[in-house]
């Protein structure tokens, strides 16, 4: 670890802090429909859109029909999503006449992992979609799943803002809004920064260049594999040429990481040097992943009242982030004890030294590591470093952070209604502590709602350690297995976690591709993101019906370090308790074999 | 019931309009415009042909050039296919390659510690740049390939090291492509870019 790379870690969290207040006044601003800057560009359109697809600006909905229409609207962009992949070969911007997005669970996969905001890739973006689908289809989606978390969490938030009433606002109209001036704008801007760093924006047909140097390489089947001859040597053949990959990735880059969605354009993701070209364009790309989650904090705050609060979690949140960008940071700062003793794997200004299997040297360890853990602290998913060749605990990291639910900073919306629900059960335990009924906010919070805050947090371990189980025990799973040993559960563990949890980031050896990984994924995505939002909103739409209570001697204040501290306490003893048996046979069992020399 | 599913069909085809087309074709048009060369990938030409782009690396492997690092993209700096190992640091098969690529370079350049970038392969396999230490390891071999003495080859990999963006993010590194492409300067009368 070097002074450097903790200084790079202190100005990105800096920036966070910076971000929270002005964002989180704007979000609420947005959601309250007050009068902001953007209105003269975007009020037009916004009427526009009311006018085409006939919704009443002024209709308030209760949470049924809040939830209702969210389904819906989910269930049908869905289905326009597997339609366009399905026939993107006739459809235009297709320089590369690439055919349908094949086989049709793949599809099905795909468009279920955009939807639910996971963008779980078990295709390679390059060779396998249209411009037309990763403009339309693809990018798309990131604006939608994204507007569709941020807006439940701000239909949680009025739950408790809200006194005696029976209605969360209007689903259509938050998400116009929140898709018109919380995400088109900063994407408009922010594709263009990045763009200026070097990552492409163009239409062009893929282009071929000349080598400098022709090579020889091993001729590759259809699987991937080495052909060999019948010596069983490889085949070797002369290139040539190199073919570069193009498209419009700018403009898909940005709402990847602003929406926290992740799903990269090349299958290389954030790692890809049209993607992620500069240190500087990876730190505009981390801030865009954490900046939402982190203006939310000050809206929760603001919305219903009680700054302090928003701050309170903010620095839970801070503390938990610190706590595993320091372990990763650390454990791939060391490098690999197994490399033979002629390497150079200490850090120093003239190399990134550390452990550099499956990293760019840009980014080296610092940032690789710190991507790792904001992209899985949010639901992102992008990544810039391959957490399948991470050390053992510096990859336990991103897979910790979202057995945590992703509620540090969190996926936008999804990480605010996630730590919401984690808030619930903190002072349902501090109630049980003093003997009284307990309150949030000045709202009872009582059976009803402590019952649905615990189905959102068994039903995610439920459908991860169920399916890993049977992934473990059945050919059909142990077969996608790359790294054999005990990284091999940890490979289908993460699979599952990462698809309940919407993430989307992967052990990307395991080959997930089939018939099984792809059904079994693809419902999981559907499961982690509606089985949590359900029971989420029937506690806002119980919550918002319940008279104020102000506080008293007995409420538990929530403004203080010490329910900062309760809500992390709270967050890794049902987080990480819940999985302590799965990583303690996965990446830890592998660490301690790891130190004593032990390969696979 | 019926009312929200015409609603929703419809808000999903007016956004997809705004946001899937209209968004990203506007931000394309001001991409070509404002930032013509990065949007379009960096491609770099010499003697009229294009050679590569400067931000995609290449694959250098005789002894004259300096070598990129170890890539998985396809079977080896596939632009159109880029992909990591996915080896876990206790795979059998990594440490069986590290190993014997670091007892070749061992012996290539003996007094010196070996780099681990250039034992490791990159997340995207496309990796275009190396560590200033790791341009520093083959220099050596290169001098004595090409008849250059290590003080020039030194001197020509200082001036393309790129330094951390503002003096703080990221990491120092050395362009490949464009180190060896200014070495066939340096050391061809004829050689030249355009």
């Amino acid at each position: 670890m070097t002074i450097n790379g903790w200084l790079q870690i202190f100005v990105f969290l800096g920036l966070i802090f910076a971000v929270a207040k002005p964002l989180g006044v704007f979000l609420t601003r947005v959601f309250a429909r007050e009068h902001t800057f953007l209105d003269p560009v975007l009020r037009p359109i916004e009427r526009l859109l009311y006018r085409l697809t006939g919704v009443d600006e002024s209709h308030e909905m209760r949470w049924t029909e809040y939830a209702t229409t969210m389904l819906i609207f989910s269930a049908v962009s869905m289905l326009v999503l597997y339609l366009i992949q399905r026939i993107q070969g006739v459809l235009p911007f297709n320089p590369q006449h690439f055919g349908a997005v094949a086989p049709e669970h793949l599809a099905f996969n795909t468009a279920a992992s955009f939807t639910t905001n996971t963008n779980w890739q078990a295709y390679s973006g390059e060779t396998t979609m249209t411009y037309f689908t990763q403009m339309a289809g693809l990018a798309y989606h990131n604006f939608a799943s994204a507007a569709t978390g941020i807006v439940l969490a701000i239909a949680f938030i009025r739950g408790i803002a809200r006194r005696q009433m029976n209605t969360l606002g209007n689903f259509w109209v938050d998400f116009v809004r929140c898709c018109l001036w919380v995400l088109l704008p900063f994407c408009v801007v922010g594709s263009l920064l990045l763009v200026s760093q070097g990552v492409v924006q163009n239409l062009r047909p893929y282009d071929t260049v000349k080598l400098v140097e022709p090579q020889q390489v091993q001729r590759l089947g259809a699987d991937g594999k080495p052909v060999v001859d019948a010596a069983g040597k490889p085949v070797m053949d002369t290139v040539t040429t190199q073919t570069i990959a193009q498209g419009p990735v700018a403009s898909q880059e940005i709402i990847k990481e602003w929406g926290t969605n992740g799903g990269g354009f090349f299958n290389a993701n954030s790692a890809h040097p049209f993607e992620n070209p500069t240190p500087l364009a990876n730190l505009i790309e981390m801030f865009s992943i954490f900046a939402i989650g982190s203006g939310l904090t000050y809206t929760l705050g603001r919305m219903t009242g009680s700054p302090a609060h928003g701050w309170a979690v903010w620095s839970a949140m801070a503390i938990l982030f610190l706590v595993g960008v320091t372990t990763a940071y650390w454990a791939e700062a060391k490098g690999n004890p197994l490399y033979p003793a002629s390497i150079a794997q200490h850090a120093s200004n003239s190399q990134p030294g550390g452990n550099m299997e499956g990293k760019e040297t840009r980014f080296g360890i610092a940032n690789s590591a710190l991507f790792a853990t904001v992209t899985t602290d949010a639901s992102c998913g992008a990544i810039n470093g391959w957490h399948d060749s991470f050390t053992p605990l510096g990859g336990m990291v991103p897979l910790v952070n979202i057995m945590l639910s992703e509620v540090i900073f969190g996926g936008v919306g999804s990480g605010m209604y996630g730590i919401l629900i984690y808030i619930v059960l903190a002072v349902f335990i501090a109630g049980l502590m003093v003997g009284r009924t307990p309150e949030y906010l000045g709202k009872k919070i009582e059976a009803y709602d402590v019952k649905m805050a615990m189905l959102v947090s068994l039903v995610f371990p439920l459908i991860i350690l169920t399916l890993t189980g049977i992934s473990v025990v059945k050919g059909f799973g142990t077969t996608g297995i790359s790294n054999p040993g005990p990284h091999g559960l940890s490979q289908i563990l993460y699979a599952f976690t990462s698809s309940a949890g919407n993430n989307g980031s992967a052990f990307g050896g395991l080959t997930v591709n089939t018939l099984w990984y792809d059904a079994a994924t693809g419902i999981t995505t559907l499961v982690g993101r509606f089985f949590m939002i359900i029971p989420m909103l029937a506690i806002a739409g119980n919550l918002v019906q319940k008279k104020y209570v102000p506080p008293s001697l007995g409420t538990f204040p929530v403004t203080t370090p010490l329910f900062t501290l309760l809500l992390i306490s709270v967050i890794l003893i049902l987080g990480a308790l819940t999985f302590f048996p799965a990583l303690s046979l996965g990446p830890i069992l592998e660490h301690l074999l790891m130190q004593v020399g032990k390969t696979f | 019931m019926k009312k929200h599913l015409i609603t929703a069909f419809l808000m999903t085809i007016a956004t997809t309009i705004l946001l899937g087309v209209i968004y990203p074709l506007l931000i394309t048009v001001l991409a070509q415009v404002l930032f013509k060369d990065k949007a379009n990938g960096q491609l770099r030409y010499r003697n009229g042909e294009v050679i590569g782009s400067r931000i995609i690396g290449q694959a250098f492997t005789s002894a004259k050039y300096f070598h990129s690092r170890p890539s998985a993209a396809g079977n080896g700096y596939d632009a159109a296919n880029s992909g990591g190992t996915n080896l876990a640091p206790t795979n059998q098969k990594l440490i069986d390659r590290v190993r014997s690529d670091a007892s070749a370079l061992h012996q290539e350049n003996p007094s010196q510690l070996i780099p681990v970038d250039l034992l490791t392969t990159s997340a995207s396999g496309l990796d275009p740049e190396i560590s200033p230490a790791a341009a520093e390891f083959q220099i050596p071999r290169i001098a004595r390939e090409r008849g250059v003495a290590e003080a020039t080859l030194r001197k020509l990999v200082q001036s393309h090291t790129d330094q951390r963006d503002l003096g703080l993010l990221g990491e120092p590194r050395v362009n490949v492509l464009e180190l060896n492409l200014a070495l066939d300067d340096l050391t061809s009368k004829h050689g030249q870019t355009d």
